[in-house]
């Protein structure tokens, strides 16, 4: 009968995809890369968590949010506060005038624990404030300004002195936050030392498969009807209101995804990396954060993810040999990806290279209903698979 | 006779009863002390020189814009306190001048928006594509002469096909009252024929306002006509009536 008629929520052709970016990021990439490049890919993994939730958000939806940072950050510190907490044990800061407190506080001449950082003594609350703790805040920013019916540029403005604001706040209330070093000298979660090898390969994959499942959920929002209404939104926002929808509702639900998917890439970061400081949190990452998911192709769920890793690794070789002319790199490949393909990568890719391959990816190239989102993998893994080859 | 008319409406249930409306923009009265009455299964079309406010009424009623003063009462409940999306599920729908459709979906995804179920954000993300839903898209989808193209992307369909689908959306929801701002704007002749029919099948049991310049199109479908003119009301009656007003005559061609 109709084409639009399927009662799953994934097409074959996105199922090749995730199973190809699968088979990428847990066979290929594992096998070809050693250890030290590998924590970078996972370290750039943590990133596409925000491109994938900007695909939503501004893909989709068409709000445009450069404060992603924001969220990233919290979910980055919710889960540092937890780590922070545990590697202060007694014993380990009997040194300090306060012992049993993280010791940035006690160079602060706090002599407690404050109220705030007392729910991240437990991992349970932990990873529940790293999922609910963005969401609550893109919540309230959200509500605020879409029942205003604040949106387009204005909206972006405003999220974009929310990371500013954000950073600020982190930088002065040194006590709290650790200031501008950020919360550093992470050592162990629940006992397990997160700083060997071992560890950072068995989070490596831990971030993969919570980043699956997060595709999974970005694919299940799309597929179903808040999808096309984020799409419909999106063209014409009147027309949606006027046919019974609170738009103003949905948007923040959006909104509020975005930031819960941003928060946990953010904690896989600290995991990772070992600290969290205010640098993630600010305008320019937040800015690099919505040029991955431009390169990639905002309204691909897995171009995000290209995109992500191809501008991270981008910038990882270019700012080895040339360190100053990282910057000027990226805002050309802004500029680029703006003038020339605006649906980034898997634009390209479905423009060039699916229809070449139509009846390898079950009719992918075949018109199909919602927008032009059917989503490319091959041609940029095999720019990711490069710096294997290269190195 | 003023008195005989207020006596008139005191006792009827009209569908919409609209009083004392006023709505300035900075000192300018675009809609000035406007009152009218639509009964129930009554085609209503509102007519006049351009910047008379016909749109402001309709943006008015659907809550678009907010009054200054004056009520609407739409079944007994106060429309200019309710908001948009409310006044669209107590039963007012809305076609706007251009053709407004999601591009980027489908002709039957189009439809199935509007389709009446699943309108909160949980309902949105649950919505089960069902028997139900697809019969009355079918339905509908037939009804604005779109069945072939129920997978077509709206984007290519032509401008008066467009303005079928609007109105195949606003007809999906089953509303009581339907406010069509210009749907024959733009049309081939052939299409306005096809559309006047279109207009005739889907009036059935609900009130319909619509603002058209096409005379020959309102002399087809109104019931009753209301000219405005400077946001007043200048002359309302059957057309014959309205088209005899020496009013009306130097508005129209006194310019």
């Amino acid at each position: 009968m109709l084409k639009s008629d399927r009662t799953f929520f994934l097409r074959p052709q996105d199922m090749i995809g995730i199973a190809i970016l699968a088979i990428l990021l847990v066979v290929v990439l594992p096998l070809t890369l050693d250890n030290f490049r590998l924590q970078f890919v996972g370290k750039y993994l943590t990133y596409a968590f925000v491109a994938l939730g900007l695909v939503l958000c501004w893909g989709y939806a068409g709000i445009l949010s450069l404060g992603q940072g924001v969220f990233f950050g919290l979910g980055g510190y919710c889960m540092a506060m937890f780590l922070k907490l545990e590697s202060s044990s007694v014993e380990a800061t009997k040194i300090q005038t306060t012992p049993g407190i993280p010791d940035f506080m006690d160079w602060n001449q706090i002599t407690a624990l404050p109220l705030m950082w007392q729910p991240f003594n437990s991992l349970t609350l932990t990873i529940i404030a790293v999922i609910l703790v963005p969401a609550l805040f893109a919540f309230i920013v959200g509500f605020a300004m879409f029942k205003r019916r604040v949106g387009g540029v204005y909206f972006a403005i405003i999220t974009q002195a929310l990371a500013a604001i954000m950073t600020i706040l982190i930088i002065g209330q040194q006590g709290y936050t650790g200031g501008i070093n950020g919360i550093t000298d992470l050592r162990t979660l629940n006992g397990w030392d997160i700083r060997t090898d071992s560890a950072k390969t068995i989070l490596y994959f831990v971030c993969v498969a919570l980043l699956i499942a997060c595709i999974l959920i970005a694919y299940f929002v799309k597929s179903s009807k808040l999808g096309r209404i984020l799409v419909a939104m999106r063209d014409k926002e009147d027309r949606v209101r006027f046919s019974g929808y609170d738009v103003a509702n949905f948007k923040v639900f959006v909104f509020c995804l975005a930031a819960s998917l941003s928060a946990i890439g953010g904690a896989m970061f600290t995991l990772q990396v070992g600290f969290m400081s205010p640098s993630f949190v600010g305008i320019v990452p937040s800015i690099e954060m919505v040029i991955y998911a431009a390169v990639g192709g905002r309204l691909s769920i897995l171009g995000a993810i290209y995109g992500t890793l191809l501008v991270n690794w981008a910038k990882t070789s270019f700012s080895e040999s040339f360190p100053e002319l990282w910057l000027f790199g990226l805002g050309g490949l802004f500029i680029a990806v703006v003038l020339i393909f605006p649906n980034g990568l898997a634009g390209l890719w479905q423009t060039y290279i699916a229809p070449r391959l139509g009846p390898l990816f079950g009719g992918a190239s075949a018109r199909r209903a919602s927008p032009p989102a059917a989503t490319p993998p091959a041609a940029p893994s095999s720019g990711t698979a490069a710096p294997a080859a290269a190195e | 006779m003023n008195t005989a008319v207020i006596a008139d409406t005191m006792n009827k249930d009209f569908v919409l009863a609209v009083e004392g409306l006023t709505v300035s923009f900075d000192g300018f009265k675009a809609v000035n002390d406007l009152s009218f009455y639509v009964d129930e299964n009554e085609i209503r079309v509102i007519i006049g020189p351009n910047g008379a406010g016909k749109t402001t009424v309709l943006d008015l009623i659907c809550g678009r814009t907010r009054a200054t003063t004056g009520s609407i009462r739409f079944k007994e409940r106060e429309l200019t306190k309710m908001k948009e999306h409310e006044i669209v599920r107590a039963g007012v729908g809305r076609k706007f001048q251009n053709p407004s459709i999601y591009e980027d979906l489908t002709v039957f995804e189009n439809l199935e928006i509007s389709y009446p179920k699943g309108r909160s954000v949980p309902g949105a993300l649950t919505f089960r594509r069902d028997r139900a839903v697809k019969e009355r898209v079918q339905e509908v989808a037939e009804t604005i002469f779109l069945a072939d193209q129920l997978d077509q992307r709206a984007e290519y369909l032509s401008h008066g096909q467009k303005q079928w689908l609007e109105i195949g959306m606003l007809l999906i929801q089953d509303p009581e009252l339907l406010m069509l701002d210009e749907p024959v704007a733009g049309m081939s002749v052939s299409e306005r024929k096809k559309t006047a029919e279109l207009l005739n099948t889907i009036i059935k049991n609900r009130s319909v306002i619509v603002i058209e310049h096409d005379m020959k199109f309102v002399e087809d479908i109104a019931h009753k006509v209301t000219v405005l003119h400077q946001g007043k009301i200048l002359s309302e009656g059957s057309m014959a009536k309205v088209q005899a007003d020496p009013k009306v005559i130097e508005v129209y061609l006194g310019h």
